[in-house]
């Protein structure tokens, strides 16, 4: 203490000279280093969630709206209540589809025929009839008058009004057209070049693939050498075999010999189609001006003219020969200006509407009949295999339930084990064991713990599958460990000096903690058990194993009912080859994010209340 | 060191009347107390008679064991998992470490002030409510208020915080929270008062107002503080007991401690030559 030393040797700060001034700059330096790598470690971050919200946002936001054709629609009477008492009974028997038939034909005359009719009503959703149903039934004096029902479009027309079908060019006309006749198989010739584009998109494409058949052909005659000097190679092994009075080769020999100009011959004969498909090319490529046919790997050319709609068959620059869709207004020459071609830009083979079909949409737009207005349905109604009546409503309630189910286990019994362990147990090797156990099972797959939710609630308790009860029990003991971790770090972090504070006044050990100690920790177990709740939610795997994968269309009830989650959902409809469900996908991610967001404000709101008591 | 008239702040302390430490009953009594912490003996055999109505402080270097045995005498070291005090502490001839007396209610009858200023998260109303309401002093709101009130105002704090007695106590400054404090701990009417160098995070203005106190609180109560300031020592305190090394040295009348000690080690300490 009072050990008296040498003294040391005086040194004396220098902060002037060079060293020391390259001390301080190196210091900046390092610390100018640690701040760039802090932002771009932030930055990087930061673009990966734009990146993601965007990615989502626009994916997702065009699911929440859906497209309607408002029609108007005449409820007959003589269909839908042929004994005229109005009663409800019997409306709900009536055929709503044949009604709904009915007035598409009316409002589409030339698509009168039986395939026609059936793409008409493949135009709309299969809930359209019962909306036609829901109308009649709620109001019955409906029948027999005119009223205006938005129905619901399918999935691919409703994709058609998002652009995510194909792509539609409409050019006016330049020149003055002249069509051949008004139904059937007509010619238009055009005073202009009307139709050069497209001709020269086709000679285009007959260009590549001249160039791919050119490749085909050099390749077949590689392969036609190799096979003619294995004949030949065999032929002169046989001639030799054969002067040698060889027995046993000679039948092998000719057997390879036989099997070898097969081969050659066929491979000749490919090799003759293929070099005639492309002189054939080769001709059409060389005249750019000869007409060409179209074929439904080409964008679609549709000629708007005298109010009647010509799909082009062939193409020339300044004429078309072409079936007639909808049918003209007359053969009258129509002057440049008033008649007008589309192209369709995707191949009529590679989308899901064909022609006709978007012809007819586009008409009803042309009414103004087409409108677009919020998905309500998407958050009222449970799971479809028809995207357009696809919702959230059940992985939502379910996702409430099965979380209402693992909180009102998690917290009570998180919280009193963290305590125990904390505040109560004997500091001994039982509880260490204990203690490295929650800690281990923190970082157990969660698919494991489905398994056991699998062997243990379903095989052996018999609790009913893919419910919501199961769920939350597997998913409580997912995050039981997390919420014990927290709570006890929580109930670590309060200070010593408030227990003691607390005993001091002689509070009992247990007053100490449930009066002082929890109070001050709560915000932390709050913490700790919403981010649980949060990953919780956010599960799927060990939720797969115990059922909830199946398709339900049910809203669930109780705990009891099968029930499928949000992320579950997401899974489901990922999954699904409609293109739709790619836009319902990313829609449900969306919900769930803002679940979660919801969820995480929660969070902070409780944390701030509890605070503000201290 | 002068210490017929201690200086406080200021003022000048009318010399405390002399006590003759002998008369005054033994309040507590401590026979071969040892302390272990784990393998470390931390104190060695003590024998300490501690009067009543009086004012005891512990001198002594960091390490000597003074706090470590302030807190045998209300059982905090029972919270210390490796702690292990062995011998007999006795408070008014009763054994407190006999098996059959509930430390809660030991804890009560000897309060406890601490080093840092530690009032709960709570209003100030609550924080000195609160030993009343778990020992059940109090029956009626009324009864809480007064016993509240009657707190605040012994501890020297309630004109300073009667009109936000809702305010949070956190929110005191630290003089007022150690006041605080020791209105907590005297709330519930216990016999003897340990402080813990209730003053070594206070400025000197808080200090000589906590050094007001518990003179005055030593009329009522059994007063045992650990202090690291010696000036402290003599100020407040009638007996004086200096430990080194987890050894009690020497005992004595404060007077007579400061003016004649008999030991080297206590001449050494008091005179500033180690520690």
């Amino acid at each position: 203490m009072t050990d008296t030393t040498a003294p040391a040797p005086s040194r004396v700060l220098d902060v002037t000279s060079d060293r020391a001034r390259a001390r301080v700059r190196a210091r900046y330096r390092k610390e100018a280093r640690f701040r760039a790598y802090g932002l771009i470690a932030i930055g990087f971050a930061a673009l990966f969630l734009v990146v993601l919200l965007a990615d989502i946002l626009t994916k997702g936001i065009p699911a929440f709206f859906v497209a309607r054709a408002a029609i108007p629609v005449t409820l007959a009477a003589a269909d839908i209540d042929p004994a005229g008492n109005r009663n409800l009974n019997e409306i709900a028997k009536a055929d709503f589809a044949a009604a709904l038939r009915k007035l598409l034909v009316a409002m589409f005359p030339y698509a009168s025929d039986r395939a026609s009719r059936r793409q008409l009503m493949a135009l709309f959703s299969s809930a359209a009839p019962n909306q036609l149903r829901d109308a009649a039934m709620a109001d019955p004096n409906l029948i027999g008058n005119q009223v205006t029902l938005p129905l619901l479009l399918s999935d691919d027309a409703d994709l058609f009004f998002k652009g995510g079908i194909t792509e539609v060019q409409v050019q006016p006309a330049k020149g003055a057209a002249t069509p051949s006749g008004t139904e059937g198989t007509i010619e238009i010739s055009s005073s202009g070049p009307d139709f050069a584009s497209e001709l020269g998109e086709v000679k285009r494409q007959i260009s590549a693939q001249l160039r791919s058949v050119r490749q085909d052909v050099d390749a077949n005659g590689q392969l036609r050498a190799r096979y003619q000097a294995q004949v030949q190679d065999l032929t002169a092994r046989l001639t030799q075999a054969r002067a040698a009075g060889d027995k046993e080769a000679a039948p092998t020999l000719e057997q390879a010999l036989a099997k070898a100009s097969g081969d050659l011959e066929s491979v000749s004969a490919n090799g003759r189609q293929l070099e005639g498909r492309m002189l054939e090319l080769k001709a059409k490529a060389a005249q750019p001006a000869a007409p060409e046919a179209l074929d439904p790997n080409l964008p679609s050319l549709l000629v708007h003219i005298n109010g009647g709609i010509v799909k082009a068959t062939e193409v020339a620059g300044d004429r078309i020969k072409g079936t007639v869709i909808a049918p003209l207004g007359s053969a009258a020459p129509a002057a440049a200006g008033s008649w007008s071609t589309e192209n369709i830009l995707t191949p009529e083979s590679t989308r899901r509407l064909g022609d006709r079909e978007v012809v007819w949409l586009e008409a009803m737009a042309a009414k103004g009949m087409i409108t677009s207005g919020f998905n309500w349905s998407f958050f009222t109604t449970g799971d479809s295999r028809e995207p357009e009546l696809a919702g959230v409503l059940g992985g939502i309630v379910g996702s409430a339930l099965t979380l209402l189910v693992t909180l009102g286990i998690c917290l009570p019994v998180g919280v009193a084990a963290a305590i125990y362990l904390e505040e109560f147990a004997p500091k001994n090797r039982f509880t260490e064991l204990i203690e490295v156990n929650i800690n281990n099972l923190a970082a157990v797959p969660s698919i494991v713990f489905g398994l056991l939710g699998l062997a243990i609630f379903l095989n052996f308790f018999g609790m009913p599958r893919s419910s919501a009860l199961v769920g939350g029990l597997v998913l409580a003991l997912l995050v039981l460990p997390t919420i014990i971790i927290a709570a006890r770090a929580a109930l670590r972090a309060v200070p010593p000096s408030i227990r003691e504070g607390a005993l001091g006044i002689g509070a009992s050990h247990q007053q100490a903690v449930f009066h002082h100690v929890l109070p001050l920790a709560m915000p932390g177990i709050m913490t700790g058990t919403i981010i649980g709740m949060a990953h919780a939610l956010g599960e799927t795997a060990p939720l797969l194993l115990i059922g909830m994968v199946a398709f339900i269309v049910d809203i669930p009830h109780s705990v009891n009912d099968a029930a499928t989650v949000l992320p579950v959902q997401i899974f489901l409809w990922s999954d699904l080859p409609e293109v739709a469900f790619r836009a319902k996908t990313s829609a449900a991610i969306i919900v769930l994010l803002l679940f979660l967001f919801v969820m995480n404000g929660a969070a902070i709101m409780l944390r701030k209340r509890f605070e503000r008591r201290w | 060191m002068d210490s017929s008239a201690p200086r406080l702040g200021n003022a000048v302390l009318t010399p405390p009347e002399p006590i003759i430490l002998q008369e005054r009953p033994i309040k507590i009594k401590s026979r071969h107390v040892t302390v272990h912490y784990g393998a470390k003996q931390a104190i060695h055999d003590l024998d300490i008679d501690i009067p009543d109505r009086a004012v005891s402080s512990f001198i002594g270097p960091s390490g000597c064991g003074k706090s470590t045995f302030l807190r045998c005498i209300n059982r905090m070291n029972d919270t210390i998992p490796i702690a292990r005090v062995e011998g007999k502490i006795e408070i008014e001839g009763q054994d407190i470490y006999d098996k059959s007396l509930d430390v809660v209610q030991l804890r009560a009858r000897v309060g406890m002030v601490f080093q840092k200023p530690n009032p709960f998260p709570k209003s100030i109303f609550e924080n000195v409510a609160y030993g009343p309401r778990i020992h059940g002093l109090a029956s009626s709101k009324n009864e809480h208020e007064e016993i509240v009130v009657t707190s605040l105002k012994r501890a020297g704090l309630f004109e300073e915080v009667k009109d936000r007695l809702s305010a949070p106590g956190t929110g005191l400054s630290g003089g007022q929270q150690q006041r605080l404090c020791i209105a907590r701990a005297i709330s519930v009417n216990p016999e003897v008062i340990l402080m813990d160098e209730p003053c070594s995070a206070l400025d000197p203005i808080a200090t000589a107002r906590i050094e007001e106190l518990i003179d005055d609180l030593r009329q009522n109560f059994c007063i045992v503080i650990v202090t690291h300031s010696m000036q402290q020592a003599a100020r407040v305190s009638q007996l004086t007991a200096f430990f080194h090394l987890g050894n009690l040295v020497e005992v004595g009348d404060t007077d007579a401690i400061f003016t004649n000690p008999q030991e080297k080690r206590t001449q050494d300490y008091i005179t500033g030559r180690f520690g």
